[in-house]
Order: structure tokens, then C-alpha cells, then sequence
């Protein structure tokens, strides 16, 4: 069958193997001959070609909750389990993910291979520092059960492995308690790029804090944003989201998206904002996951798809870098249509996990002519800089690039080496990048 | 619906009718052939908030076994309101037509199986005088097609009995529910190409658990199935015949 990412580039033609229980993806994995390989897929997030290979094991089918701890709020459960799920389950009882990504469709074993982080990285760090355990099945070693003490090594290599040293059957993460669904939510106005840092570093303490960035504006305005604070709120109803309300039914005409309608969408979101700062009480549902209220929203960008482009800056790069990949793209004339700014607290100790102290910014682009070049010329600055690409929303660097983007490489790929994974796990991405 | 029987619990959508009653704390006897896998779901319905779980392996294909796994199960709830039948298996038709064992052995999972658990039941409830008892057959038995009649006459034969059984329990007040899915996406229907008229087993869950609460019959699931079978039963037989169905 057909299968992309959620940028829907590239296609490939995959086989799919669905299984049903542990003992039925351990009897696949046994199965494999020697010149098959394949990678583990949850809900198909990640954006270009990670969750991509010719054989494919999707885990949607291994999705149950097995233990709650309601002391510790710790839960084990299947790695195919999605967010969602987690959510209608534990949010009316008080408990919510202690990390969550922009959308609730991930399943907990493609948080942990991606590592993912949220709004509140600089406060709680990545989904894998709230992960205690995980069991993984490896080619040359079984069923390995690694945590921080135990086999460290597996652990933090498959903590933002991309699914690489193994199959991750289950894990127990750690659950945060909250006292309501909603979440009180702050904006701010930032005028230019040197505003919004500013009111990052003046809301450290902030729970939540993600900015919506303009890549089309030039000059002194350039960079203006409008920033997100956000708590939980400490009374209200605990209620789950309900279902998706509307989607996309069919590929929309690229052209739909054009310089010109992304200028528009850009300054009326800007302007849209009229007071420097507001206040609003609003569910979890809007608030963490905007997007996934419109079903198939990537089909917005027509039959051929985008690509998204996440990098990282280092503190020390700070304006100077960032102001230097802005110009670049505002000049390119193909900023995006949403534009991600937030500030990143410390990184951890996973060898391929994204987040490092510093800035992360993401953006999406219709593919099109000259779109591919000017990536290289953005890697090249990244780079300069100290940065770093992620891994998860990555269709297109070169193996030269991630090993300068990720210099602990080789420490991964001996994890690998040492786990027979490098027989047996691959994706598209991974032979792209030669890991 | 406190406390429901579950025959082919593993099943997609037996599991998905079960995690639906999990969360409102329902108490559940889940009767499925492989052990492993029914451990794991029973573990999941108790994180989801199941009152009480209990586990009982049954293979469609050992029919001695049957009576002593069915009162297992009644007596772990006591009072039982809901008993939903949904083991089965999708025969390859192709392997059936050419041999006749592999056809009888299809026949037993689907029909035959059913029948048995359904005769064990009825007594039980029977007796009990009042709940529900629900099994999941299929469009398929509404009409003899070339593609799959092995299985629309197994599932025919589980709708037929389904009617009579409904008819003799009107006296003690236990309704009788005849399921009729249409495309589910499960692991059993993993290798077909699926398209608009394909619907998702929780989609299925929440239907069966709508048509118990309102005490209906024959429900067919998503609801569109009801029209496009009136339209398949409706063809004469000679343009039928011509059909490939």
C-alpha cells in the first residue's frame, strides 16, 4: 500500500504488518530472513520519512493500558496507546501527560522514538524524562527491560531513537495531576524578534510558552510574534475532549497557499490580537492541539505535500542566529503558514534527542520549485551556529548534516550495533542518513 | 449494563463494546481462546475502571468445553444483563469451495459455535428472566454471494436462529439483538483496501451498546447497511446470477 507522513512526501510503497499482541509481533520479528528489514509506525505523525520502509509494523493494535499506579501516577502501558486515548481516560479522573507535542494523534511509543517535547520544555524537559521504564525487543538480546540504571545505554539510545535500536512493546510513564480541563491561558504582543526572547526570559517560570512568529515581515518588525503563556487552571471540570469536528475531505489546490494568501493570514493573526496582553479560560483540547479539531489538515497543502523544518539554536546563537535564519527566509519569500518560536530549557542525555538550552523554530513549506536549495542554505546557518535539525520532522538532510547536527552518533549507532538493531531496524530515513 | 458476558472478548469489536463499559464501571466475564491476549485487555478494562474482570478461555472448535466455560462466566457476575457473542473468523471462500473440511470447520467457528454458546446462554438467562443477549453476525447473511457464502450462510444460519431464539424468550423477558456489521476495520479484514464504507469498531461498539439500551432487534451497522442490503436482497435472481458479488 501507499504510505507517506504526515507531510505527505515522500510515497512509498510499504507492506504493512498489524500485530495483535506482543506474542504475535515477537513471532513477526523471528520471522524476518535476512534481507528484510523493517520500522515500527504508530498513528504516522513524524513528517517526512521516519515511520517509512518497505515493511512496516504498526503498532495500533497494541494499545492497552496495563497498570495505574493512582499514587504515583505512574502508568505502564502498550507503545501503540495514543495520547488521545490517554487523555478521555485519565483527564476526568485528574491526570494529565506530564509532556505532550502540538497534537494528541501520537502514540506513546512514537513520543518516546521522537522524543517529543512540548510547551513546557523548559520547565519538564522531553517525553522520555518522564518515561521510568520501557520494554524493548531486540534482535540480538531478547526482550530487554531498561530504565535509567538498567541497560542505561538502550534506554537513552531508544529515547529519541526513531525506532531504531527496537521494538518498543511497552513503557511506564509518569502522569501529572490536574485539578481541571482548563487552562488559563495568557498572550502576549511582541513587536519584534528581540521582544519576544525578552518575554520568554521574563516568563521562564511559566508552565506552557510557545510564540507564533511572522517569517514574511522584514525590517525592524521583523520577528514580531505573539506569545502563548499557559497554566492549568486550578478548579473546573475535569472532562475530556469529544471527537473531531470537521476535516479536509480531499486534497486542496496547492495553489491555495500561495505568498501572497500567507501574507494575508499572517498580518490579520498578528493584528487579530489587539491588546498587548489578554487573558482566557480555555479547555486543553484548543489550547494544546489547535489543529487537530480539523481532520486531515495536511491535505491543505495540496497533492504534493510540505515539509516541515524544525531547528535549534543554542543559547549563545541567540538573536544573531535567529535573525540570521529569519532574514534568509523572509527573503525567500516562502515563509510558512505557521511559524513556531519557543524557547528550549536544558537537553538530556538521549544521544538523538532534538532539544538542547537555546531557541527552536519550526516551519512548514509547500514543496515547489527552489524549496529543497533553500533548506541546504538554512542547514548550512544551523549549523554555523551549533544547531541542530529534528530528526521527526526531517524528509530531506544529508548524512554529513545529521552528524554535525548530532555529534553523539556514534555512540548511538554502537547501541544499535550491540543490540543486533542495525540488522533489523531501518527506515527510509535511516538509510538516507547512514545511521 | 452492570455486568456483561463477552464471548470473543479479543475481538476488535467486543473489545471496543468493553472498554465502552469499563468506563462506566461495569463488571465483565470475558471468554477468548488465546490466554495471553485476553490477560492483556482484561488488565486494560481494569485501568479503564471495570468494577471486576474475570477471564475464561474458550476455543469455538472444543464445543464440550462450552457449557462449563458459559456457567463459569454467569456464575463470576451473578446477575448478567448483557451477553454479546462476537467470536468468529473470516473463511477464505476459495480455500472452502475446494475443500470440504476446511468448509465444515469454517462452518463450526461461525455458525455452528455460535448456535452451541447461544443454546448455553439462552437456559442461563432463560432462567434468569430478564438482560439481553446480543450476537454479531453480518450482512453477509443476508443474501448468498459468490465472493463469500460460506460465511453469509454461517452467519445466516446465526441470524435465522437468532429470530427463533427472540420469539421463544419474549415470554421470560430476555430481548434478543441480531448485529449486522458491514466493513469493519479489524485485524481479521487487515489485508483489504478500504474505502467510504469502511467504519471503525468503536463506531460498531457504540451502536450495539445504543440498540441494547433501546431494546432493538436487527441492527445494521454503520446504519447505511440497512438500505444498500435492502437494495442486495431486492435484486431478482436472475440479473443475481450475472452479478459479481
Amino acid at each position: 500500500m501507499k504510505l507517506s507522513g504526515w507531510g505527505r512526501h515522500p510515497v512509498v510503497d510499504a507492506g504493512q504488518a498489524c500485530p495483535t499482541g506482543e506474542s504475535d509481533a515477537l513471532a513477526l520479528l523471528a520471522s524476518l530472513r535476512d534481507d528484510q528489514s523493517l520500522i515500527p509506525r504508530g498513528l504516522g505523525r513524524s513528517y517526512g520519512d521516519s515511520s517509512l520502509a518497505p515493511l512496516v509494523l504498526d503498532t495500533g493494535n497494541m494499545d492497552h493500558l496495563l497498570a495505574f499506579d493512582t499514587d504515583s501516577g505512574l502508568l505502564r502501558c502498550e507503545a501503540g496507546v495514543s495520547l488521545a486515548t490517554l487523555l478521555q481516560v485519565f483527564v476526568p479522573r485528574g491526570w494529565f501527560p506530564a509532556v505532550t507535542p502540538g497534537t494528541k494523534f501520537v502514540t506513546v511509543g512514537g513520543a518516546i522514538a521522537s522524543d517529543v517535547h512540548g510547551k513546557n520544555h523548559h520547565v519538564d524537559g522531553s517525553f522520555s524524562d518522564h518515561v521510568t521504564e520501557m520494554r524493548v525487543a531486540t534482535p540480538e538480546h531478547g526482550v530487554v527491560t531498561c530504565s535509567r540504571s538498567e541497560h542505561p545505554e538502550l534506554f537513552h539510545a531508544t529515547a529519541g531513537g526513531m525506532g531504531l535500536t527496537g521494538l518498543i512493546l511497552d513503557a511506564t510513564i509518569r502522569l501529572k495531576r490536574i485539578q481541571s480541563a482548563a487552562v488559563i491561558e495568557t498572550t502576549l504582543k511582541a513587536a519584534n524578534l528581540q521582544e519576544a526572547l525578552d518575554l520568554f526570559e521574563a516568563h521562564r517560570s511559566a508552565t506552557y510558552s510557545v510564540a507564533w512568529i511572522d517569517c514574511l515581515t522584514a525590517g525592524t518588525a521583523m520577528g514580531r510574534s505573539i506569545i502563548s503563556l499557559g497554566e492549568h487552571a486550578d478548579q473546573g471540570a475535569l472532562v475530556a475532549h469529544g471527537s473531531q469536528k470537521i476535516a479536509v475531505p480531499v486534497d486542496l489546490p496547492g495553489a491555495l497557499l500561495n505568498p501572497l494568501s500567507i501574507r494575508a493570514f499572517n498580518t490579520l493573526y498578528y493584528q487579530r490580537v489587539r491588546r498587548k496582553t489578554s487573558t482566557a479560560r480555555r479547555h486543553y483540547d484548543p489550547c494544546f492541539y489547535p489543529l487537530d479539531g480539523i481532520a486531515n489538515w495536511n491535505r491543505m497543502y495540496g497533492r504534493r505535500g510540505f515539509v516541515q523544518y524544525q531547528l535549534a539554536l543554542p543559547q549563545d546563537a541567540g538573536v544573531a542566529g535567529l535573525r540570521e535564519v529569519l532574514t534568509r527566509i523572509v527573503q525567500s519569500g516562502r515563509g510558512s503558514f505557521l511559524a513556531v518560536l519557543k524557547a528550549f530549557g536544558d537537553g538530556n542525555a538521549n544521544p538523538l534527542s532534538f532539544p538542547i538550552r537555546g531557541y527552536t523554530l519550526a516551519l512548514d513549506f509547500k514543496l515547489g520549485a527552489g524549496v529543497l536549495e533553500l533548506l541546504d542554505e538554512l542547514d548550512a546557518i544551523v549549523i554555523d551556529h551549533g544547531g541542530r535539525l529534528y530528526l521527526t520532522k526531517d524528509a530531506r538532510m544529508s548524512a554529513a548534516t545529521f552528524r554535525r547536527c548530532y555529534p553523539a552518533w556514534e555512540a548511538f549507532a554502537e547501541v544499535r550495533r550491540r543490540y543486533g538493531a542495525d540488522r533489523v531496524f531501518h527506515s527510509q530515513q535511516s538509510r538516507r542518513l547512514e545511521i | 449494563m452492570d455486568n456483561v458476558l463477552i464471548v470473543g472478548a479479543t475481538s476488535a469489536m467486543a473489545a471496543a463494546v468493553a472498554r465502552r463499559l469499563a468506563a462506566t464501571g461495569a463488571s465483565l466475564a470475558l471468554l477468548a481462546r488465546n490466554a495471553d491476549k485476553l490477560d492483556t485487555l482484561a488488565a486494560d478494562l481494569e485501568v479503564r475502571g471495570a468494577a471486576r474482570v474475570s477471564r475464561h478461555t474458550f476455543d469455538a472448535l472444543a464445543p464440550d468445553e462450552h457449557a462449563a466455560a458459559i456457567e463459569a462466566a454467569f456464575d463470576a457476575l451473578g446477575q448478567v444483563d448483557l451477553a454479546l457473542v462476537c467470536h468468529g473468523s473470516l473463511p477464505d471462500q476459495q480455500a472452502c469451495q475446494d475443500d470440504a473440511g476446511t468448509a465444515l470447520r469454517e462452518l463450526a467457528i461461525n455458525g455452528g459455535s455460535a448456535v452451541g454458546v447461544l443454546t448455553h446462554i439462552a437456559s442461563r438467562m432463560e432462567r434468569q428472566g430478564s438482560g439481553t443477549i446480543a450476537a454479531i453476525t453480518s450482512v453477509a447473511g443476508d443474501r448468498g454471494r459468490q465472493s463469500n457464502y460460506l460465511y453469509g450462510a454461517a452467519k445466516g444460519m446465526v441470524s435465522r436462529f437468532l429470530q427463533g431464539l427472540r420469539n421463544r424468550l419474549y415470554a421470560s423477558g430476555v430481548n434478543v439483538i441480531d448485529i449486522k456489521p458491514g466493513f469493519v476495520d479489524t485485524p481479521m479484514t487487515a489485508d483489504f483496501d478500504k474505502g467510504p464504507l469502511w467504519a471503525a469498531p468503536d463506531k460498531v461498539a457504540a451502536d450495539i451498546i445504543r440498540a441494547v439500551e433501546k431494546g432493538r432487534h436487527t441492527v445494521y451497522t454503520p446504519w447505511f447497511w440497512r438500505y444498500i442490503m435492502l437494495v442486495i436482497r431486492a435484486i431478482p435472481d436472475p440479473v443475481f446470477r450475472r452479478l459479481k458479488l
